[in-house]
């Protein structure tokens, strides 16, 4: 018998919005949340704009200790979870533990932490040998992000399987497509997942300044990310977290819960082809296209809606257009297409997760988020973008898809469940 | 819109195909490949030492397990070297040994039907400490232009992807030491979906000034650094344990994809597989015995039926009794032979699980179970079969555990091939 997977449960940290509701009033306004980076100060950077969260632990409801204990990407994955976790109604201490579990995405994990730290323990980076006079105890936790699962599986108490997943910029994707495999396998009824990330940091800023990844539009930070745009001219940072409850058809229903989207199709592919490069065809990625709506049994006709990678570069923009029409065919052309990173930014490994939550507006609301600061559309880029505005129009399936360094490619089928509130 | 009408819907419907591992590829402290590390092995040669990557004379612990004689020059085209960790490199080199071990050529298997899952639980942090070292000294323009992809997780799946060819799924977990047989887990899961032969395990590597700061302060290393006495899991003397580098890459793939190559070796079988996670509600169980229980049922085997266990042996005294009741819970006191060759190499976190199994899996292929060096007698209160003198006796199941700090465990069933 098939087991279904349903997202019951939805908790958001983001750049100009905490929590899931204000996030879908972002995305329905078409509002940029990038800016000039306040975090540190970027004005020795190419790049130095980004979509940064504005967050205080304490008011989030952090105890003193998690403020200590956790990384400011752990401090996201908490909070979203815990908004969560209240969402779905699950009451964890009801279920059996060893049957709840936890798949929480990440690309670059305490990323900050571990920055701070070296420049404490370097001196600076004057030496080489790390002084351990100057070590914090949390150091190996920021160290090796599955500690982050591990706070994840506190909050729940969960006794099942339990890891991260670290895919790069499709970790948001594939810690829930991880999800749904354990619980369409039986290996688990209920999953908390999602992704976080807090990459705004010198070094993950330096990365993407000297492969002249971002975009250098400090002078308008508000539009920096253009998606589709002639003008475009790069990625923008960002970061935040989505954290999700899913769980089993049945165990959904039995419970009465609220059923926001099935987790009908999710596939992952490499492209073996260069660790930053995309090729203009999109191959990989329509493959993992067609093999998520095979899972979904979703055919062309059945999309209603894409979310795009969009992250902002033309190389991306010519990748997934290319691979939107070699999975869709003419169909593509009739298809609403948008992208959140031209409101939130690239939040790396959390972004999908993000672009998950953010799908849930459209499928339950018939409101199709814009693509944000698309003012200028690149000829060769011929689909429909949903420019600017939001749209009303009904969703009942939509698409989204994630693309990263190493190659990874990845696709989600997401699908209104029949029965349910629309 | 093209849909391989063939291809079996991920996650939906198992298939029972087995999978089987036809190559290993591994670096370890004691040896590069199998038939090095093997006989290394069974002659239970210790590979702890004083480490010489970096100076020490500023930390307390100052040994660990180093893969001696390894030139990548040797091994690598000169592009990869700029690009790489220390760590990718020793992944690559292994996933090169695992294919030509397999017999796998390319184009034998289609691209699209190959998949990478790999374990890794820091990243390419040597490279990423010379980066940030760069930037903090010199300035924005001298960090390389590769650091944006050289030192996180997901490296090692995505270099080998390029490397070999493969466009299928790819995936990269963490779960610390639990991670490298999470890997084959769920590489395993792949295999049921359509893909033919995944590259899995992991090697791991972070032996530099800003991972030995955080090793040290984890709480977890041995404090004496006398290689003899540093790691000695099960003992009374049991202090922490020692750390190193290394691990193992595995080529897995159906039954049916191996008997297309004729004449190639099957090592064994993954049969059993299984995680859990440890409550913090000190009135719950730990764990590993469910993990343990779950992946003999996954592969349908009895406690009776296992003829050897290799134990995470993590060296903590506190969890090593865990695993220890855990163990006679299973098994009835000295009920199964347990043993823990990491003792030779130190524990390799994302590789060292994974180098367990490569390890289970050469015991099945020779007949064979290597010893667990230095510990002597256990400690009587665990009521262990510690095999600290090779065993040559037939091992036709296996059964491997892994925990990783914060209460991670895994399982793995390993069975022969008939």
């Amino acid at each position: 018998m098939t087991r279904r997977v349903v997202i019951t449960g939805v908790g958001v940290v983001a750049p100009g919005a905490i929590g899931a509701k204000a996030f879908w009033k972002l995305l329905t306004d078409g509002r940029s949340a990038t800016r000039i980076i306040t975090h540190f100060d970027a004005s020795p950077y190419r790049s130095q704009v980004a979509g940064e969260v504005d967050f205080d632990p304490v008011r989030e409801g952090l105890s003193p200790r998690e403020v200590r204990r956790l990384d400011r990407a752990a401090q996201f994955a908490v909070v979203a979870g815990r908004e969560a976790v209240a969402d779905s109604g699950v009451e964890f201490s009801s279920i059996d533990p060893g049957r709840v579990g936890v798949s929480l995405g990440t690309a670059v994990g305490c990323t900050t932490s571990l920055e701070r730290e070296f420049v404490v323990g370097s001196d600076s980076g004057r030496r080489w040998e790390i002084d351990q006079d100057y070590t914090v105890p949390q150091l190996y936790d920021y160290f090796t992000p599955s500690s982050m699962a591990a706070e994840m599986a506190w909050l729940v108490g969960a006794e099942g399987p339990a890891t991260v997943v670290s895919t790069g910029c499709t970790s948001g994707l594939d810690s829930v497509g991880h999800a749904a495999q354990l619980i369409m396998e039986g290996s688990a009824d209920v999953m908390v997942t999602g992704a976080t990330e807090a990459p705004l940091s010198p070094i993950t800023v330096v990365c993407f300044d000297v492969i002249r990844a971002s975009s250098t539009r400090n002078d308008d930070p508000g539009t920096a990310c253009r998606p589709f745009d002639r003008t475009r001219d790069g990625l923008v940072l960002g970061e935040g977290a989505a954290i999700l409850v899913v769980e089993e058809l049945e165990h959904a229903r039995a419970r009465g819960a609220h059923i926001y989207a099935e987790v009908s199709g999710f596939a992952s592919r490499c492209n073996a082809y260069h660790m930053t490069g995309l090729h203009p065809e999109g191959t990989e990625m329509s493959d993992a296209i067609d093999m998520a709506m095979a899972m979904a049994r979703a055919d062309a006709s059945d999309i209603d809606y894409i979310n795009a990678h969009g992250s902002g570069t033309k190389q991306n923009d010519l990748h997934e257009t290319a691979a939107f029409k070699r999975s869709l065919g003419a169909r593509a052309y009739d298809i609403p297409v948008s992208g959140f990173k031209s409101m939130i930014g690239h939040s790396l490994g959390a972004i999908g997760s993000l672009e998950i939550a953010g799908c849930l507006l459209p499928i339950q609301e018939g409101l199709i988020p814009p693509t944000a600061n698309l003012n200028d559309p690149d000829p060769a880029c011929d689909l429909d973008y949903v420019p600017l505005v939001a749209r009303e129009q009904r969703v009942d399936v939509a698409l989204t898809v994630g693309s990263g360094f190493g190659g990874f490619q990845s696709a989600m089928v997401l699908s209104k469940v029949e029965g349910t509130r629309s | 819109m093209s849909i391989d009408a063939d291809r079996r819907p991920a996650g939906r419907g198992r298939c029972t195909a087995k999978a089987v591992v036809t190559g290993i590829g591994i670096a370890s402290p004691i040896g590069l490949g199998p038939t090095q590390f093997w006989r290394a092995a069974l002659r239970g040669e210790p590979g702890i030492r004083p480490i010489t990557r970096f100076d020490t004379s500023g930390y307390w612990a100052k040994i660990g397990g180093e893969v001696p004689h390894f030139e990548a020059d040797r091994h690598l085209q000169g592009k990869l070297l700029p690009q790489t960790d220390h760590m990718t490199r020793l992944t690559l080199v292994g996933t090169d040994w695992a294919l030509r071990g397999a017999g796998v050529r390319p184009n034998d298997i289609a691209s699209r039907d190959m998949a990478v899952i790999t374990a890794a639980t820091a990243g390419g942090y040597e490279f990423g400490q010379r980066e940030m070292q760069k930037l903090w000294q010199q300035g924005p323009d001298h960090v390389s232009t590769y650091q944006s992809f050289a030192w996180f997780y997901a490296v090692n799946t995505g270099q080998i992807s390029i490397r070999h060819g493969t466009k299928g799924p790819g995936a990269v977990l963490v779960s610390e030491q639990a991670g490298g047989l999470d890997a084959i887990g769920h590489a395993r899961r792949q295999l049921r979906s359509g893909t033919k032969l995944a590259l899995t395990g992991g090697i791991d590597s972070s032996l530099c000034p800003w991972a030995w700061v955080a090793h040290q302060v984890s709480g977890s290393l041995s404090r004496r650094n006398d290689p003899a006495t540093a790691y000695l899991p099960f003992s009374r003397d049991a202090n922490g344990f020692v750390a190193g580098e290394g691990g193992a890459i595995l080529v897995l793939e159906t039954e049916e994809s191996a008997a297309e190559r004729p004449g190639t070796r099957i090592y064994g079988q993954v049969a059993g597989y299984a995680s859990t996670f440890d409550s913090r509600d000190p009135g719950r169980p730990p764990g590993l015995k469910r993990a343990a229980e779950l992946a003999m049922a996954d592969a349908e085997v009895d406690p009776a039926d296992v003829d050897v266990v290799f134990a995470d042996a993590c060296g903590i005294p506190e969890e090593d009794r865990k695993e220890a009741a855990a163990l006679a819970e299973l098994f009835g006191p000295y009920g199964v032979p347990v043993t823990a060759p990491k003792t030779m190499t130190g524990r390799l976190f994302a590789g060292g699980a994974s180098l367990d199994v490569a390890s289970a899996l050469l015991s099945i292929y020779w007949s064979a179970i290597p010893p667990t060096i230095n510990v002597g007698e256990p400690d009587p209160a665990h009521e262990l079969d510690l095999v600290t003198e090779t065993r040559h006796q037939s091992v036709r199941v296996a059964l491997v555990l892994a925990r990783g700090r914060g209460g991670f465990n895994s399982a793995i069933v390993l069975r022969e091939h008939r």
